[in-house]
């Protein structure tokens, strides 16, 4: 079977993140980019599902840029080296919302005729958690958000996925093809290692402009615009009480909380 | 950065994975290694699924046919772990007990014991340093005498590094101390021998290094378990020593410098005075005249990898580093404490650590004078 999974490239969650003094975005000088853990536990589900079913490809897709500062490629290369057969990346240096991904996963979709499509929940840098559930909609495909467990059926003709949910789990059956979004506990992704390193050299990377996506009747517009971006307004000092009674008294008057 | 000896995209995502492995699996652990006097062993196979245990070595042998640029990439990486007895450990296992017999070892040697060791399945220890002799190699007493097609072996090994975890050394010893410098050989001895034991010792520092004296009595190995010729043993040992002083360099230009970073962000954090430690123009001089000694460090280090890259002799040019790494170590230790005042005398501070865990640099592999000793022999006084 043929799988894709889809990563985005993202500021290291253990970089600290400033924002532009215009608010038009973060300051990318010095950031660290890895991929979106979300996309990380993707590939490693799609990798364990290749494992498990002989004869299955797993072929990472991408959409951002091809070149320094923003080259998507050294993190298409990590999941190429975690030991997915192929990478395809629609090259465009704009920043896109997720409607206009979901519409461009689709062309892909189109042409790759997956079985199953497995993305992250969500991008640890936007947090839309959308373009999953927007790609199972504009394809018409049955989705299974958050997924925690992911199983085929012997034929691999369904998935059955287990979510968590508020208060417990919830198990849902659907017929491929489909899509699943990855939640944390999914698994953990594996290290790449050196002999993956060393066949990923060999693999194809292949890189489509995004006009060609366009000219094929995708629609780049979008229906949303960032605004402002701030940051979090600042931690102010603790202080230390003297008492209970204190502590109480602070609470309603100041912190205004009780 | 002097990124021409490791730039291309492999060797960062080789990076990233050590780094990886190092920030997940051995520095959080690197205190519990400590107390354990030694790494879990279980790690070598992690190390060895990941490919890290043969970069060098032929793929015939599980190794990934690399050059020395990935063992430069793997040991900066390995130094930030966070226990300097644990990073010994692994070059033990990469770098000082394997390459003889990965270059010179019979096939069958080579499956029976370089395989697993590469693989992470089975532990190394090299078997050279004497009670009665160190820096003296060719005055070692440890005996191999023949018997029909045994060895049979007698005598001691001290200071020995991964002595409770290996499962086999590479032994060196006499047997014909008629011949000289001909008289010795390197034998694989595995560690379940009957008459083989060993105790542990006591060190300053390197904590998460288990380093013992070793016992030999009547221990019989086939003499198929030869490393190369008979004979050869302490030309082989001195090639394979290059290997191990290059690593040490490596991994200690990439532990200072990491220290060094520390102390920046201490002296930056800690007031004194009413103002940061690191406003005090000393406190600068001192920081910036480290960085200094270890950038120097690093790029003598580079030099000698481009050189083994190139497949050139660097033995001189290794015994430098080696001397200057081992001092530039002890100095820039020595400061960090200093620097860090009360704390920095805290088993608990890096520095401290440092302090006690460098001091064996000048000594390991080759003391400061016998390294002085050989390039003097070298330079032809
Ligand atoms: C923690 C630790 C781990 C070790 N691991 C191993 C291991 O795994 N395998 C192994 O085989 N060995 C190991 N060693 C041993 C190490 O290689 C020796 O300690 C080292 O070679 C010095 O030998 P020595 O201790 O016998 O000192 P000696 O040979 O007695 O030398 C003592 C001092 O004399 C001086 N000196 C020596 N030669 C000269 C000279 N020609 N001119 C002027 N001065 C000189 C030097 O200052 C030297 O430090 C380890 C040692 C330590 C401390």
């Amino acid at each position: 079977m043929k799988i894709l999974a889809t990563v985005k490239r993202v500021p290291d969650p253990e970089t600290s993140i400033k924002v532009k003094p215009d608010g038009s975005g973060i300051v990318t000088d010095n950031v660290k980019w890895v991929i979106n853990p979300f996309d990380e536990i993707a590939i490693e589900e799609a990798l364990r599902i290749k494992e498990k079913v002989a004869g299955s490809e797993v072929v990472l897709v991408s959409i951002g840029g091809n070149a320094a500062p923003n080259d998507v490629k050294e993190q298409l290369r990590t999941g190429l080296a975690m030991g997915a057969d192929g990478a395809i990346l629609v090259v465009t240096d704009a920043a896109l919302e997720p409607l206009v991904v979901a519409r461009a996963l689709a062309k892909l979709v189109e042409t790759e005729k997956p079985d199953l499509v497995v993305m992250g929940k969500q991008a640890i840098d936007d947090d839309s958690n959308a373009a999953g559930q927007m790609l199972a909609e504009l394809l018409g495909w049955p989705q299974a958000t958050f997924a925690s467990k992911v199983e085929l059926s012997g034929d691999q003709k369904s998935a059955t996925v287990i979510r968590e949910v508020d208060g417990g789990l919830e198990t849902l059956r659907f017929p491929l093809p489909g899509i699943v979004t990855a939640d944390l506990r999914l698994n953990e992704p594996r290290y790449a290692s050196l002999p993956g390193i060393m066949k990923a050299r060999k693999k194809e990377l292949k890189e489509i402009p995004i006009g060609d996506l366009e000219k094929a009747g995708l629609d780049v517009s979008g229906r949303t615009q960032l605004v402002k971006m701030e940051p979090p307004p600042k931690r102010q000092a603790g202080k230390l009480v003297e008492s209970v009674d204190q502590l109480v008294e602070l609470l309603h008057t100041e912190a205004k909380v009780i | 950065m002097a990124a021409d000896i490791y730039d291309t995209p492999e060797h960062e995502l080789f990076r990233q994975t050590v780094r990886k492995f190092v920030q997940e699996e051995l520095a959080p652990r690197a205190r519990e290694f400590d107390q354990m006097g030694r790494i879990d062993k279980r790690l070598y196979r992690k190390m060895g699924e990941l490919g890290l245990l043969g970069l060098r070595y032929d793929p015939k042998w599980g190794g990934s046919g690399l050059d020395w640029s990935y063992t430069a990439v793997m040991f900066e990486e390995i130094a930030h772990c966070d226990n300097a007895g644990v990073a010994m450990g692994i070059t033990v296992q990469t770098d000082m007990a394997t390459p003889s017999l990965h270059q010179f070892g019979s096939d069958e040697l080579r499956a029976r014991y370089l395989m697993p060791a590469v693989k992470g399945e089975m532990v190394a220890a090299i078997a050279v340093t004497e009670p009665d002799a160190g820096s003296d190699v060719a005055s070692i007493k440890t005996r191999a005498v023949r018997d029909g097609d045994d060895w049979v072996i007698n005598g001691s090994k001290i200071y020995i590094t991964n002595a409770a975890t290996a499962d086999w050394l590479c032994l060196l010893a006499v047997n014909d101390p008629e011949a000289g410098y001909g008289g010795f050989s390197q034998i694989v001895v595995p560690t379940d021998s009957p008459g083989f034991s060993y105790q542990l010792l006591d060190k300053i520092g390197n904590w998460g290094s288990d380093t013992g004296l070793l016992f030999f009595e009547d221990v019989r190995v086939p003499v198929t378990n030869t490393i190369g010729d008979i004979g050869r043993g302490f030309q082989q040992q001195m090639m394979q020593f290059q290997d191990e002083r290059l690593i040490a360099c490596i991994s200690t230009s990439a532990g200072s410098k990491a220290l060094w970073e520390e102390t920046r962000r201490y002296c930056e954090e800690r007031i004194v005075f009413k103002k940061p430690l690191s406003k005090m123009q000393v406190t600068q001089f001192k920081l910036v005249e480290m960085l200094t000694e270890i950038t120097a460090a690093r790029e003598l280090t580079h030099h000698c990898i481009r050189k083994r890259i190139r497949n050139e002799d660097a033995t001189m040019e290794i015994s430098m580093a080696k001397l200057f790494c081992g001092r530039m170590a002890r100095y820039v230790a020595d400061e960090c404490i200093q620097l860090h005042g009360g704390f920095g005398y805290m088993k608990e501070s890096k520095a401290g650590r440092a302090f006690v865990d460098t001091r064996l640099i000048s000594i390991g592999g080759g003391a400061d004078e016998v390294m002085i000793h050989y390039m003097a022999k070298m330079l032809g006084f």
